[in-house]
């Protein structure tokens, strides 16, 4: 085992690190930045996959520990780990970087330096939320991020950029305050701030309840779900590509992340009294956001409803689980939904992040991001849109295709528990595939009648290296998931039964 | 009555301060003709000799001198250590204002150890009296440096301001303190404190004592409602002097809130701490919402400041020794965080140009990337972010107040800072979102101060990150006690 070498410290470090130094010896020297970036990420990317490898299926107690006092007059403790809730999302933050930095190597003219850099500490963030098992530490990783976001879309986003930053920020900055007060509460109330033990203690009714709800503000904002969704379209149209990516690829995730690690476990007892809330909220995301993005004429607009849409069923998979507990008294049903849940995630993550880097790829020719602006693409670029309709697909949640393994699985568990949640449920059959399809027709197919389609350029080998790692990646998961769902299976099994078990 | 001589040993880092303010005092008329920067120098080494004499004689036991007027405990040991330091960096800072904008002259130096002598003085005190006496050394003080630069109509202003409600504040005090002694018969504060407990005294004399002592109090310290001299004064003085008041008197206030209400009266806690609970909801409010609307870095700073307070007394609403430890630990980690705050205006100011509107910062990433990271941390640390130190700052106390059972002052205090976070993002917003008027590059006249704001300003940082050894000295300074 690789016990001893303290791997995750090193994923959290080794990108902050580079990215300070890039921000430092960048300086005036662009391609500087961009291969000290692109070594610095390729490395992490390739020191995570030893967590992969050495990764136990068959537990799901937490793996590669590190503990360090931190602060001891408060026992705050410099705590790390990973579990099989945990471990797929940090691999999926490390691939992530390495796109975005590809994605920005001939784009971003403008201070390269403090773009790469920014991107860089922002993943070194990310990752150590993903394995914080310290509630304050994750606190300070969740909050961190901002800053390094704040300053990539105020700086390098579209025209509107400014407004869509501060709304950013202060929507995410209002949501997590109230989950730290209630990390706060725990403290005083159990002595410790380490998550594991938030998650034995037990709690009265009352406060679960509050303690759900300002669990929710923070998770709810971040992922983000109806109605406290609407800095996501300002924030993703204003970003630039790369931003747009880290966003809806991993920043999303927190927020689901969040539902599986603090409230389902931490309270169950209010999780199944307020199942209810999410369920319906979750729908109300699957199909009204759904119908909003129809409406769109931005592209990376109707990308991000799509996104708070498909994010719905993440959150409806994760709460399903009491009723179907209820109605067929098993716990089978309930964790295909929560692995199907946990399996859109990821799969969301690559689909979204492809998504916005074709886009991009489109953006960066045209500088415009209008449906109508466009017509005939195919003609002239078939690469991209083999690569285009590939991801298009998936964001249908054709088999085949990673959306689909995870829709499907959060259908059927929907069925399970109640007709009509499936019903809505499976409406996004019919709604994402409209919504996608019609702007596949418009941009990709019909005849060329804009003469700036006309001198488009097809991909060259950087873009094409990005897309096909992609696509074989969105490929290979619709195809083979059960790499994937074997390595959650414990970690779900144990989350089912600390959901499912009253503390009061 | 035998007259016995008082034991001189507690209080020789104040009389060696005395001694040599009073030696620069006389040598500056000899020295300012000849060498320009003596008084300066001279300054910082008293400064050094005082702490090392402090450090010297550090102490973790209570000992009581001059007839139970003078104390001297870790508690006062570790505020005078952090006043000299904040007071050094200021004085560094001072200097090179004073010389850019002409009016460098020793009075400044001078006038700002008499100040440091008071809040010596209020941070030692062990009696009502010798507590007024420290005040009214550091406030003539500060008066007279609000006023040094004579032919500025808004610094006489901002001084006479001060002055007339500053006497009226004092005043409330003096008239509480009467009366406390009126109803206990002691001036000394454990005395007073066995006399409340012991029920004798008679309570509704206390109770209007307490009141006036607090009206007092949350004047010094610039709180809602008594804070309106804050904005003018921070605003009108001259930016050394911002410097000056903004941040090492409030660690002298912290030391005179805690002696009066936590030595003095605790057992009337019942009186103050609504009082102080609802002085704090007004500090942050105001402090938040009236900041937002400012364009004058300075004033924004004011009403920051405000809002500071109303979270320091978050540790003193919870009246417990670690509640006050967090109020500690909070005033400290304030006056750090101003001085490198004010310190970047300062660096940026020259001659004719004082660098204080919002708009002057447009543009700083292009015009000077590194003062702007550094300026980007001192914001978000006074808004509260991880991993600056300013979050731990804010988490302790709100932890204090949910410990005390106050959950939902808690929640009101964060969403506070959420709302403050705003007017800090704005600062940001200027520095690397906005085009600067004029895109030359920007450096500080004197390349040494580029040096003392990083260094502040990485200082946060790295309390950030390992904020554990600063907690733990805050917290046994009064569980020594």
């Amino acid at each position: 085992m690789l016990t001893s070498f303290p791997i995750l410290s090193t994923l959290i470090w080794l990108p902050i690190l580079g990215g300070l130094l890039v921000l430092f010896a960048g300086r005036n020297n662009d391609s500087a930045a961009k291969w000290l970036s692109l070594i610095t990420v390729g490395l992490t990317f390739i020191l995570s996959i030893p967590l992969w490898i050495g990764f136990d299926n068959s537990t799901a107690s937490m793996q590669f520990v590190e503990h360090i006092a931190w602060i001891p007059m408060f026992n705050i403790n410099y705590h790390l780990g990973v579990d099989g809730l945990s471990m797929p999302l940090v691999l999926l933050t490390t691939f992530t970087q390495v796109l975005v930095v590809a994605s920005a190597w001939d784009v971003i003219k403008d201070r390269v330096e403090q773009y790469m850099g920014a991107f860089l500490i922002m993943g070194g963030i990310m990752v150590g939320v993903f394995v914080a098992l310290d509630s304050i530490l994750f606190y300070v990783f969740w909050e961190a991020l901002l800053i390094p976001m704040f300053i990539v879309i105020g700086k390098w986003g579209g025209p509107r950029r400014v407004y869509a930053t501060l709304k950013f920020f202060l929507y995410t900055f209002l949501g997590s305050v109230f989950m730290l007060v209630s990390f706060l509460y725990m403290y005083s109330q159990s002595g410790s701030f380490s998550i594991l033990d938030f998650q034995a203690m037990p709690l009265g009714m009352t406060a679960q309840i509050l303690i759900f709800l300002a669990f929710l503000a923070a998770f709810a904002v971040k992922i983000p779900m109806f109605p406290v969704h609407t800095w996501l379209p300002d924030a993703h149209v204003e970003a630039p590509t790369a931003g747009s990516v880290v966003l809806a690829a991993i920043m999303l995730k927190m927020g689901g992340y969040g539902f599986v690690r603090f409230s389902l476990p931490i309270t169950p007892d209010a999780s199944m009294t307020l199942d209810w809330l999410i369920i319906v909220l979750s729908l109300i995301a699957i199909v009204y956001i759904g119908m909003v993005a129809l409406a769109q004429n931005d592209m990376k607009k109707l990308v991000a409803y799509s996104s708070i849409s498909h994010m719905g069923f993440v959150t409806l998979g994760m709460f399903l689980v009491y009723d179907i507990v209820q109605s067929t008294g098993s716990m089978q049903g309930a964790q295909l939904g929560m692995e199907g849940a946990m399996v859109q995630m990821i799969s969301h993550g690559f689909i979204s992040g492809a998504m916005f880097l074709a886009i991009g790829v489109l953006y960066d020719r045209m500088h415009t991001r209008e449906i109508s602006a466009y017509s005939g693409v195919v003609n002239k670029m078939p690469w991209f849109v083999l690569f285009a309709v590939i991801f298009s697909m998936a964001n249908v949640g054709l088999p085949g295709t990673s959306g689909f393994v995870g829709e499907f699985m959060v259908i059927l568990s929907a069925f399970k528990a109640n007709l009509w949640y499936g019903t809505f449920a499976a409406l996004t059959l019919v709604i994402g595939a409209a919504y996608t399809l019609w702007m596949v027709k418009r941009v990709f197919f019909g005849p060329v009648t804009n003469e700036n389609v006309e001198q488009l350029q097809d991909l060259n080998k950087r873009e094409f290296a990005i897309m096909a790692t992609l696509a074989v990646a969105i490929i290979a998961l619709g195809v083979f998931p059960s790499p994937l769902i074997e390595v959650m299976h414990t970690s779900v099994g144990q989350l089912l039964v600390q959901a499912t078990t009253s503390k009061l | 009555m035998n007259f016995v001589i008082p034991a001189f040993a507690p209080a020789i880092p104040e009389m060696a301060l005395l001694a040599l303010i009073s030696f620069i005092l006389v040598a500056d008329t000899f020295w300012s003709k000849r060498y320009k920067f003596a008084t300066y120098y001279a300054t910082q080494i008293s400064l050094v000799v005082v702490g090392y004499l402090i450090l010297s004689s550090f102490t973790t036991t209570q000992v009581i001198t001059f007839d139970g007027s003078f104390v001297r405990d870790s508690f006062a040991d570790i505020l005078k250590l952090f006043t000299i330091a904040i007071s050094m960096g200021i004085f560094l800072f001072s200097r090179e204002y004073l010389v850019q904008h002409k009016f460098f002259s020793g009075e400044y130096f001078v006038l700002g150890l008499f100040g440091i002598l008071g809040m010596f003085v209020m941070i030692s005190a062990h009696n009502m009296i010798t507590m007024y006496l420290g005040l009214e050394i550091m406030s003539l003080a500060m008066i007279a440096m609000i006023a040094l630069r004579r032919d500025s109509a808004h610094a006489v202003e901002a001084a006479l301001k001060y002055f007339v409600l500053g006497a009226l504040a004092t005043g409330m005090l003096l008239y509480g303190f009467s009366m406390i002694y009126g109803a206990t018969g002691s001036i000394t504060f454990p005395e007073m404190a066995e006399i409340i407990a012991s029920g004798q005294a008679d309570s509704v004399v206390l109770s209007f004592g307490v009141v006036f002592v607090v009206i007092g109090l949350a004047f010094k310290l610039g709180a809602v409602p008594f804070h309106m001299w804050v904005p003018d004064v921070y605003h009108g003085a001259p930016t050394a002097v911002t410097l000056y008041i903004g941040t090492a008197p409030k660690i002298a206030g912290f030391a005179m809130l805690y002696r009066l209400l936590a030595e003095g009266m605790p057992g009337l806690i019942e009186d103050w701490q609504s009082l102080i609970i609802m002085i704090s909801i007004l500090s942050m409010v105001i402090g938040s919402i009236v900041a937002i609307a400012q364009d004058n870095l300075k004033r924004l700073l004011a009403y920051s400041g405000i809002g500071h307070v109303g979270f320091l007394l978050l540790g003193v609403i919870a009246a417990t020794p670690e509640g006050y430890s967090a109020a500690m630990f909070y005033v400290i980690i304030y006056a750090i965080t101003g001085v490198a705050g004010f310190g970047m205006i300062i660096a940026l100011s020259r001659t004719g140009k004082e660098f204080d509107l919002i708009s002057d910062f447009k543009g700083l990433n292009v015009r000077n990337p590194w003062l702007a990271i550094m300026m980007l941390i001192v914001m978000f640390s006074m808004a509260g972010i991880p991993p600056f130190v300013g979050f731990w700052a804010k988490i302790v106390v709100i932890e204090e107040v949910v410990k005390a059972g106050f959950t939902w002052l808690a929640v009101l205090a964060v969403i506070m800072a959420v709302i403050s976070a705003f007017y800090y993002l704005k600062v940001v917003k200027a520095m690397y979102f906005d085009k600067p008027e004029d895109d030359s590059p920007l450096e500080p006249v004197n390349p040494s101060l580029t040096w003392a704001v990083s260094f502040t300003a990485i200082l946060l940082v790295v309390l950030g990150l390992l904020p554990s050894s600063l907690i733990d000295l805050c917290y046994h300074s009064l569980k020594a006690l």
